[in-house]
């Protein structure tokens, strides 16, 4: 055999090489989702989302952590899309390029790989303790949104990279100030992968367990924070309030943790179904941002 | 009137050229709030104990009577998960990358890197979960002395975490290896395997080694599957099979637990904190450095 045809018969080898490491890591997922559906199989029922966390484990539910991940969840959000959006927005259009710009994109680099417990000590440090906001929803919710900005900032930024210079000239030369042309012309054109982005971003956020864990989150919560609507008897019937801003809270993945560390069998199914509920979120959501992009990837 | 409206639109695009500005300020603030609040815990624990001891000593006992502060159990336990997560990752990742970049159609790329991406966006408590009560018990059947906490599992599962972080961000670097390259390889008679290995590969070294880089980062600062699946022994030992305590492990114990403010115990976790974040702030500030020079060149 000369050296031609033994190539081509490493090539062919690694082609298949290469097919079975890429499906290596999508097998293990499988076997993951399947081991916790058939551990989790017999708690999966509705009433495990209607139940407080309890010390049977055949009664314990996920309801005061999946509130307290909504409420987390529309914390992170209502503060990071703005600050976020803002921030890719300035270093993408308006951004000069000198030493304070290259400064904060090195930061933002290095932000985004700071691990995520050291963000749960910030966190600790600056809200629970010099803010005293008290290990509460808010203090929770700012933690992440420091923790998710700069995955948010670096997808806006991509997102704006992609609209074509042109558009913009377009709209200066019909008059647009820089703000009109990108808050009218660029902005829309970018939506949707700045979109996808931002899921992305909050599927991770709902995910983390280590920072809320160091902030102090407990992982017994047999309550739910003051919904911000209630009804009376009395005039005028509909209250507002933002006190469950700042009421104690638990999240789905805490939860989960704390039932893994448990000695006992029974919580382990309970572990695991919680599991089942925490993967189809992150799974729905991912799946959400890979149709979004691919509906996005618009050639210009 | 006309004059009017041009100072008031004037002042508008300012303001929100300055408001826009602030909002990308806040991630320098954020880098300094973390150096702050670490530094001023850090310097109370150094008060009470000697920088020589922490960085030196072999036991690691701060919730015992007789209490040490040797943080060499912790980052000994730390570097073994990683060693171990990175043996997983980088051989598949490169595989894989090399694949989906030479070999595969652009079709099945387009298919297959949003898929393996998922990998990464699995909760990591779930990754715990998977390593402590399914990888363990696996490879307990092969390895029968294995603990039921080991660093064994733990970092392989978190291997199989960061392979699409060394695929993704690979594949991206060979991706921008000028096609002229490989044409220029293929012209003087080299086939595929020897174009991929020979040419890309090196061709396309500062990017992936940015990309193994930051791998590492995220291995050494993962915390939920380390801290479920690795145990809460800290120990100074390379034996992947006994129970371990990472850095992030220790975070996570100590927080758990209803340590008062101002304690000796409170402030490890800040002086952990501080360890954790150098190593990760050198590894992210090299693999920055690596990914930019690897643009200026190709791009």
């Amino acid at each position: 055999m000369n050296r031609v045809q033994w190539n081509k018969r490493i090539d062919k080898l690694f082609n298949v090489f290469g097919i079975g490491a890429t499906a290596f890591g999508l097998l293990i997922l499988l076997a993951l989702i399947l081991d916790v559906l058939i551990d989790g199989f017999p708690r999966l029922r509705w009433d495990f989302l209607t139940s407080f966390p309890s010390r049977k484990p055949e009664q314990a539910g996920i309801l005061s952590a999946w509130v307290g991940t909504v409420w987390i969840m529309l914390t992170t959000a209502l503060f990071a899309i703005p600050l976020g959006i803002g921030a890719g927005i300035y270093l993408e259009e308006y951004a000069p390029k000198n030493r304070v710009t290259d400064f904060i994109e090195i930061n933002i680099a290095n932000l985004a790989g700071v691990p995520s417990v050291i963000y749960g000590i910030l966190g600790l440090g600056l809200f629970v303790r010099a803010m005293h906001l008290d290990r509460s929803v808010l203090a929770g919710g700012l933690t992440l949104v420091l923790l998710i900005l700069p995955v948010v900032i670096l997808s806006t930024r991509e997102a704006l990279r992609a609209v074509p210079f042109s558009i913009r000239e377009a709209a200066y030369a019909l008059g647009a100030t820089k703000w009109q042309a990108v808050r009218y012309q660029v902005l829309p054109a970018a939506v949707g992968n700045i979109m996808t982005g931002i899921i992305l971003a909050m599927s991770r956020a709902i995910g983390e367990t280590a920072p809320l864990i160091t902030l102090g989150a407990l992982t017994y919560i047999p309550f739910l924070p003051q919904h911000p609507v209630s009804f009376s008897a009395q005039v005028p019937f509909l209250h507002f309030s933002l006190k469950g801003f700042l009421d104690p809270f638990t999240v789905l993945p805490i939860q989960i943790f704390n039932w893994v560390s448990r000695p006992q069998k029974g919580f382990l199914t309970d572990a695991a179904a919680g599991i089942v509920v925490l993967l189809a979120i992150t799974l729905f959501m991912n799946g959400i941002a890979i149709y979004l992009r691919h509906k996005n990837q618009k050639r210009w | 009137m006309e004059a009017k409206n041009k100072v008031v639109r004037k002042f508008r695009e300012k303001l929100i050229e300055r408001l826009l500005f602030l909002c990308s300020l806040l991630s320098v603030f954020t880098t300094l709030a973390i150096i702050y609040v670490l530094l001023s815990e850090t310097i109370g624990f150094f008060k009470e104990v000697s920088l020589i001891e922490f960085l030196t000593g072999r036991e690691w006992t701060p919730l015992f009577t007789n209490k040490h502060f040797g943080i060499l159990p912790l980052v000994c336990g730390t570097l073994l998960t990683t060693f171990i997560a990175v043996v997983v990752a980088v051989p598949l990742g490169l595989i894989s990358a090399t694949y989906l970049s030479e070999y595969a159609s652009p079709k099945i790329r387009n298919i297959v890197k949003p898929c393996t991406e998922i990998l990464a966006a699995v909760p990591t408590v779930v990754y715990g979960y998977f390593a402590l009560l399914f990888i363990t018990p696996l490879l307990k059947i092969v390895i029968p002395n294995l603990a039921g906490f080991n660093s064994l599992s733990a970092g392989f599962v978190m291997g199989i975490m960061i392979i699409p972080l060394v695929s993704s961000l690979s594949e991206d670097a060979m991706h921008a290896v000028p096609m002229g390259l490989r044409e220029g390889a293929y012209a003087l008679g080299s086939q595929k395997i020897q174009v991929a290995f020979r040419i890309v590969l090196p061709a396309a070294l500062s990017g992936i080694t940015a990309a193994v880089i930051l791998a590492m980062s995220r291995a050494i600062g993962e915390t939920m599957i380390v801290a479920i699946a690795a145990g809460q022994q800290p120990r100074f030992t390379l034996n992947p099979l006994v129970p371990v305590e990472t850095i992030t492990a220790y975070i996570v114990q100590i927080s758990l637990g209803d340590t008062p403010h101002g304690t000796i115990e409170y402030k490890t976790i800040f002086a952990c904190g501080m360890v954790l974040f150098l190593m990760t702030f050198v590894l992210n500030i090299v693999s920055f450095k690596l990914k930019k020079k690897f643009q200026e060149v190709y791009e």
